[in-house]
């Protein structure tokens, strides 16, 4: 016991004198929380949009100043006519025409219908039917705000709502996609970097002539990381919940129960690939082709993995932090119990064991 | 203490390189054993064996009474070894270090600080410095400390003087003497020619083979021819030349001279003298010497088959 505990402040010391890398370690889920929550998003806003009010009366003008003031759009530029319109689009002024007809304010106060036109720049596909979805739910909103719900018989209204991330928010699928993503790094890069360094140094040949066990100098390794790993996850929900507002809406011990067991997988599995190598080269390489590709390709936060082929589909199956993913966003962002993810927690403790089997199994207690 | 029988091994993917080819000795109870070879003699190999660390191919050994491949764990609780590629956590002090390597052998440093004392003190004045900040030699006696900070009953040593100044050299050899008195038993290997002196007892290993076993003096003594030295200015021309006359057997430069170990009944140096100045090394000086344990070692290493 004394020994693993000289074995786990040797550790520590390790980490905390090498001060490059844990400002990196430590620097890293912050960074990536700031430039996931403000500099990448896939949300588009403040489209220039250009507007056709040909009614000027004062339900356009409403309507006009409504889109205005949603964040989404930013009315910079009005026309006359519709055949402007075109020439706006074209020359890359604006993204978006809203055309108002005429005697819309009257059409809409007698209880016809009135239409209004969108002409959507169509080049970027993606783009142009999130623009038009939001404009279509602000004059939705508008409607219901000037006239009540319309109560029509015989007209079928699908009417949308987004559960658990009611304003689409791209927050929500990257912070457990990050959370992911820095746990893979530190537990499986780190965790067999630092034990293939003990080997490539030839620390290991003395370390495994004394009376330790070779398992505790293993294990030792693991603790700090462990540790290490749980105080990341808590900066990123920190971060996650007071700068980018994100709720954190399930039970929380239930949220740090599934990291650890991530953790845990994913220590075991640095601590296969330490079993495999013996350069620190290698091993880092391992790390990051082998493991960090796979869980930024596979892991669900980055590509929608309905989204891929059948095959595909199949292989993101045996990559754990995919089910860590889904655990994390039905506790967090859904804010379910342990019967919702018990399948997610089942599959990574097969992970777990399985990882730890195989470092067990291959672990050599002897050099060669 | 230690026992090797018939130990044989070999590396590479069909067994083609040979290091060690049927190994045979034995150390009794606190002897200090010394293994002279030079580079790639298979040194190493022999103590990654003894230590547990590798398997060999054939032949058994034993240490402590324990055998290598069935006991390992309890091997690995009596005996101490320092790598030759030991190397210190360059991050740690030297006080920690230390202590780290202590504690992993179940001691501190209070118990046993008299064992490393000598060469402590003199680290001591930058104990709370990172030991990557320490100069090539300090480290290597804070590697020392490290590897005799506890006190086991054996303790394998592998060329732990490589690297280090003469004085230090000397100060390491005065703490094997202590820890010998203490009753450790001691295998030690060292490319050093004039550290073999200091052994209890030396085998002589070349190419993967025990040569010789014996005390350093009685290792003197099995060299049956004479050993002469030869000292002059041209050494290159002197030894082509030596090499090349009847009854001379090896020459090989010894420091800055010349020894040639000659036929038994060879006895006129002034007549080899003369030789080597009618043939234009004016200033040849022949002297008869007794033979060091070097120029045994290049002896029998001519000698042996296979060479």
């Amino acid at each position: 016991m004394t020994q693993f505990k000289a074995f786990i402040k040797k550790e520590f010391y390790h980490i905390m004198r090498d001060r490059k890398t844990l400002l990196v370690l430590i620097g890293m889920p912050i960074v990536q929380i700031i430039l996931f929550g403000f500099a990448l998003t896939n949300e588009v806003k403040n489209t220039v949009l250009c507007v056709a009010d040909l009614a000027k009366d004062d339900m356009s003008q409403a309507l006009v100043a409504e889109v205005n003031a949603s964040k989404y759009f930013d009315v910079k530029y009005t026309i006359d006519n519709v055949e402007e319109a075109d020439r706006m689009l074209r020359s890359g002024k604006a993204r978006m025409v809203l055309v108002i007809p005429k005697g819309i304010s009257y059409d809409l106060r007698h209880g016809h219908v009135a239409t209004l036109q969108l002409i959507t720049d169509g080049t970027n596909p993606n783009m142009a039917t999130t623009i038009n979805t939001y404009l279509t739910s602000i004059v939705r909103d508008f409607r219901t705000h000037h006239f009540g719900k319309l109560e029509l018989p015989m007209t079928i209204v699908t009417i949308p709502r987004m559960l658990y991330n009611p304003q689409l928010k791209g927050e929500y699928t990257f912070v457990p996609g990050v959370i992911a993503m820095v746990l893979m790094i530190i537990c499986v890069l780190m965790t067999s970097v630092s034990i293939v360094k003990e080997k490539e140094l030839g620390n290991m040949e003395m370390l495994l002539v004394s009376p330790t066990h070779p398992l505790v100098v293993i294990l030792s390794k693991a603790v700090p990381y462990f540790i290490l790993s749980l105080l990341l996850v808590t900066i990123i929900l920190l971060m996650s919940r007071f700068v980018l507002h994100i709720p954190i809406r399930g039970n929380i011990f239930l949220l740090y129960g599934v990291s650890g067991l991530f953790i845990i997988a994913a220590l075991a599995l640095g601590l296969v690939i330490s079993t495999f190598t013996n350069s620190q080269q290698v091993a880092m390489l391992i790390s990051l082709m082998g493991m960090m590709l796979p869980t930024i390709m596979f892991g669900g936060f980055m590509f929608p993995i309905e989204n891929m082929p059948l095959p595909m589909q199949v292989i993101s199956n045996i990559v754990p932090a995919k089910w860590f993913y889904y655990a994390i966003n039905d506790i967090m962002i859904k804010g379910l119990g342990i019967e919702a993810v018990l399948r997610e927690i089942l599959i990574l403790a097969g992970f777990a064991i399985l990882f730890i089997f195989i470092s067990l199994r291959k672990f050599n207690l002897r050099l060669a | 203490m230690i026992s090797v029988n018939q130990i044989s091994k070999a590396y590479g993917a069909k067994k083609e390189i040979p290091a060690l080819t049927s190994v045979d000795f034995e150390v009794s109870k606190g002897e200090l054993f010394g293994l002279i070879g030079p580079d790639g003699s298979g040194k190493t190999t022999l103590f990654r064996i003894l230590t547990t660390l590798i398997l060999a191919d054939s032949g058994t050994a034993a240490v402590a009474g324990f055998d290598v491949e069935k006991d390992m764990f309890k091997i690995r609780n009596i005996v101490g070894y320092m790598p030759g590629r030991f190397s210190l956590y360059q991050d740690l002090s030297v006080r920690e270090n230390l202590e780290f390597y202590a504690t992993i052998f179940n001691t501190t440093i209070e118990k046993n600080y008299h064992l490393i004392k000598d060469i402590y003190v003199q680290i001591e004045p930058f104990a709370n410095r990172r030991a990557g900040a320490l100069s090539g030699g300090m480290k290597q006696k804070l590697a020392l400390c490290c590897a005799l900070i506890h006190k086991p009953e054996v303790l394998f040593l592998d060329e732990p003087t490589t690297g280090v100044d003469v004085v230090s050299r000397k100060e390491f050899w005065e703490m094997l003497k202590r820890l010998k008195s203490e009753g450790i038993t001691i295998l030690v290997s060292t490319p050093y020619m004039d550290e073999a002196e200091l052994c209890d007892r030396i085998a002589l290993i070349d190419k993967g083979r025990i040569l010789e076993v014996a005390t350093p003096a009685a290792l003197v003594n099995t060299m049956d021819s004479p050993v002469w030295a030869i000292s002059t200015g041209k050494v290159y021309a002197a030894m082509q030349l030596l090499s090349s006359f009847e009854g001379i057997g090896e020459v090989y430069p010894f420091g800055e001279s010349l020894h040639a170990v000659v036929d038994a009944g060879f006895k006129d140096t002034a007549g080899l003298k003369l030789r080597l100045q009618k043939a234009g090394i004016a200033d040849a000086e022949v002297a008869i010497i007794s033979p060091t344990i070097e120029d045994v070692f290049m002896h029998k290493m001519k000698q042996a088959p296979h060479a």
